[in-house]
């Protein structure tokens, strides 16, 4: 497999009043051509950051992206480019839709002119070509009556419609990567479904990989090929999707799984909710940064910091629980009554 | 659309007929009357004769339906100071004088204040932020008898440069230009600076540099016309503010405007010229804002379709 992305160390830091907020602490992936990869993990874990920064959109000199920090786009180092090569990069390398479709469009400009503009600047089509273009990339994404939707403002759409709109701005110039910043969390949830079956196919017909960052795991259950746990501007565990949604091994996922609604099971009680709110990201942490909220916290977990370990094949883990002389504790799965093997 | 522009003109004519009945109401209200001042040693015969000339020997309200049916058909009336002369070739005379100030003045302001604001809000926190605050409250807190009186000592008496006052060479104008358009610099500095913030800080914006946009590409096709569009609203009001500016800009500058005949006819009382050329105002302010809001349709999409339906 061809490698697109690679990730190292990764820092980010905004700088406050209070302080240096350290919202990203040392991230490191690759991603591999046509592979789906999710961020998970709750508001303000560094999810989007890790994100944005990707495609250096963070704006100094209030966000800083600390010079340890190594991002290499296939054999381009995306922390070294020029302006000009990262012009080049954004929009044609790499696509990037956002949340709110409702706020990311222009009001004030046609979509058919706000998908011709990336068609006219990496593709260098004249203005008729792009025109034509733009009507068939609201084709692809599913628009009806594309000649004529063409020419109206964002607020003449659907949030459904501006974020398939959206999502034909970023894929306009066929980029080898899409980064996905929560899609699906502002549109409703019959319309979630539609975007993330759209975002699947189109995936599988141009194979892009897909960098998807979401709060949501039943947005990713079906659609992730690799999902990444962050918490505290770390990632905590990493591995396939199966391997996380049916092997996790670290408290914070199992609270994460635990907190999606279930249909099936018999227990009418209450929803399960993870208690306490993620550590204050302006002090260092030398230890296990969920250890405050972890319900199996032993003495080193606010000693240490675990290293990550591998569990087995893909699948890793950051959690002293690994550890061969930590106590065998009751897994979710066990708690919940499945077998983790299924 | 149609039926929107007939209730807008049916709110105008009703706009103006207010002011004009409460202008017409409260001169009449103030001690005195044209002869007050200046004819004292009049026989008693000249004097009946001149109240009866005018009218004013009528019943008010009598006076009042007079004045409303020559309003209706375009006839301000005569003015009582300068007798022949009608009031509306007075205002077709001094207006255009007056009109060139202030349009000059309120051009060259706003593109001026527009630019110091785009700098103001593109170099935040830097210095020439700074720069353009400071000017930006200079402008909002000089009175402009005060910039007026300081702009004639230091480039008329002290360096020799410019006219102190008149009117007839184009450099007669720079002055009062300069006086009269400092207020909307100021104003439209601010208010750029603080609209073009906002916008920079809007989602569709992180989404054009997404694109890969160049930074220029973004603030000139993105940030700019979006920042502008509440700029509009407040042309009207500068509008405003060069007219009343110009009351006392002209008397300083000694520019035959209709500011300095406006002023004059108050001091003398004089009714038909004081009621014609508020009437003109008003007619002038209410139309501009009707413009403003035909330039905002065109700009704003969400706004042209919303009054479409």
């Amino acid at each position: 497999m061809e490698k697109i992305l690679e990730v190292n160390n990764l820092q980010v830091s905004f700088h406050t009043y209070a302080g240096d907020v350290k919202a990203v602490r040392g991230v490191s992936f690759e991603l591999e051509k046509g592979e789906t990869l999710a961020f998970v993990g709750e508001s303000g874990c560094g999810k989007t950051v890790t994100a944005k920064a990707i495609m250096r959109l963070l704006q100094p000199p209030f966000a800083e992206i600390k010079k340890e920090s190594k991002i290499m786009y296939q054999d381009k180092d995306v922390m070294k480019m020029s302006k000009k090569e990262l012009q080049a990069y954004r929009g044609n390398d790499v696509g990037m839709i956002f949340q709110d479709p409702m706020t990311s469009l222009n009001p004030t400009m046609t979509i058919g002119k706000q998908i011709m503009e990336s068609l006219m600047l990496h593709r260098k089509l004249d203005k008729k070509q792009a025109r034509e273009e733009a009507i068939e990339m609201l084709r692809v994404v599913k628009i009806s009556d594309a000649e004529k939707r063409v020419d109206d403002y964002p607020h003449q759409l659907s949030g459904g419609m501006r974020q398939r709109v959206m999502i034909a701005i970023a894929l306009s110039c066929n980029p080898a990567l899409l980064i996905a910043d929560e899609p699906t969390t502002a549109l409703d949830v019959t319309i979630q479904a539609q975007i993330m079956r759209l975002l699947g196919d189109l995936k599988k017909e141009r194979d892009t990989a897909i960098i998807l960052v979401t709060h949501d795991l039943g947005v990713v259950a079906n659609f992730a090929d690799r999902i990444q746990v962050m918490y505290a501007g770390q990632i905590i565990e990493r591995g396939t999707a199966k391997e996380i949604f049916y092997h996790a091994k670290h408290p914070y996922t199992w609270a994460l799984l635990a907190s999606v609604p279930k249909l099936d099971t018999e227990n009418k009680g209450e929803l399960y909710a993870l208690k306490g709110t993620p550590p204050d990201l302006i002090l260092e942490m030398n230890h296990c940064p969920f250890a405050d909220r972890c319900e199996y916290c032993m003495g080193i977990c606010r000693e240490t910091m675990p290293e990550e370990t591998l569990v087995d094949g893909t699948h890793r883990v950051s959690c002293w629980l690994q550890h061969p002389s930590a106590p065998r504790v009751q897994s979710y799965y066990e708690k919940c009554g499945v077998r983790e093997h299924e | 659309m149609a039926k929107y522009v007939v209730k807008r003109i049916c709110y105008m004519l009703l706009t103006l007929f207010t002011v004009a009945s409460i202008t017409f109401f409260l001169m009449r209200s103030i001690p005195g009357d044209p002869l007050a001042s200046m004819a004292k040693t009049l026989p008693e015969q000249t004097k009946e004769n001149f109240y009866a000339k005018y009218g004013l020997d009528q019943p008010l309200y009598k006076q009042y339906f007079k004045y409303m049916e020559g309003l209706v058909h375009l006839d301000l009336g005569e003015s009582i100071l300068y007798a022949g002369r009608s009031v509306t070739s007075e205002i077709a005379r001094t207006s255009p004088v007056s009109g060139m100030v202030g349009g000059t003045a309120l051009i060259i302001g706003t593109f001026i204040g527009v630019c110091l604001g785009m700098v103001a809000a593109l170099k935040k926190n830097r210095w020439p932020d700074y720069v353009v605050m400071f000017i930006a409250i200079l402008g909002a807190t000089i009175p402009v008898f005060v910039l007026a009186s300081l702009m004639q000592y230091v480039f008329a008496v002290q360096l020799g440069w410019l006219p102190a006052s008149g009117w007839g060479k184009p450099v007669h104008m720079v002055l009062p230009v300069i006086v009269l358009g400092f207020g909307s610099v100021a104003t439209y500095a601010r208010y750029i600076k603080s609209s073009m913030l906002d916008t920079l800080g809007q989602d569709y914006v992180l989404t054009a540099r997404a694109k890969g946009l160049s930074e220029r590409a973004v603030i000139l096709k993105h940030v700019l016309r979006n920042s502008l569009l509440p700029a509009v609203t407040i042309f009207s009001s500068s509008i405003v503010g060069v007219f009343t500016g110009a009351f006392v800009t002209e008397k300083m500058f000694s520019i035959p405007g209709i500011g300095l005949y406006y002023v004059s006819s108050i001091n003398n009382n004089d009714y038909t010229m004081v009621m014609g050329t508020t009437v003109f105002y008003a007619a002038l302010f209410i139309i501009m804002q009707l413009v403003v809001d035909f330039v905002y349709m065109i700009l704003d999409p969400r706004i042209r379709i919303a009054s479409d339906r």
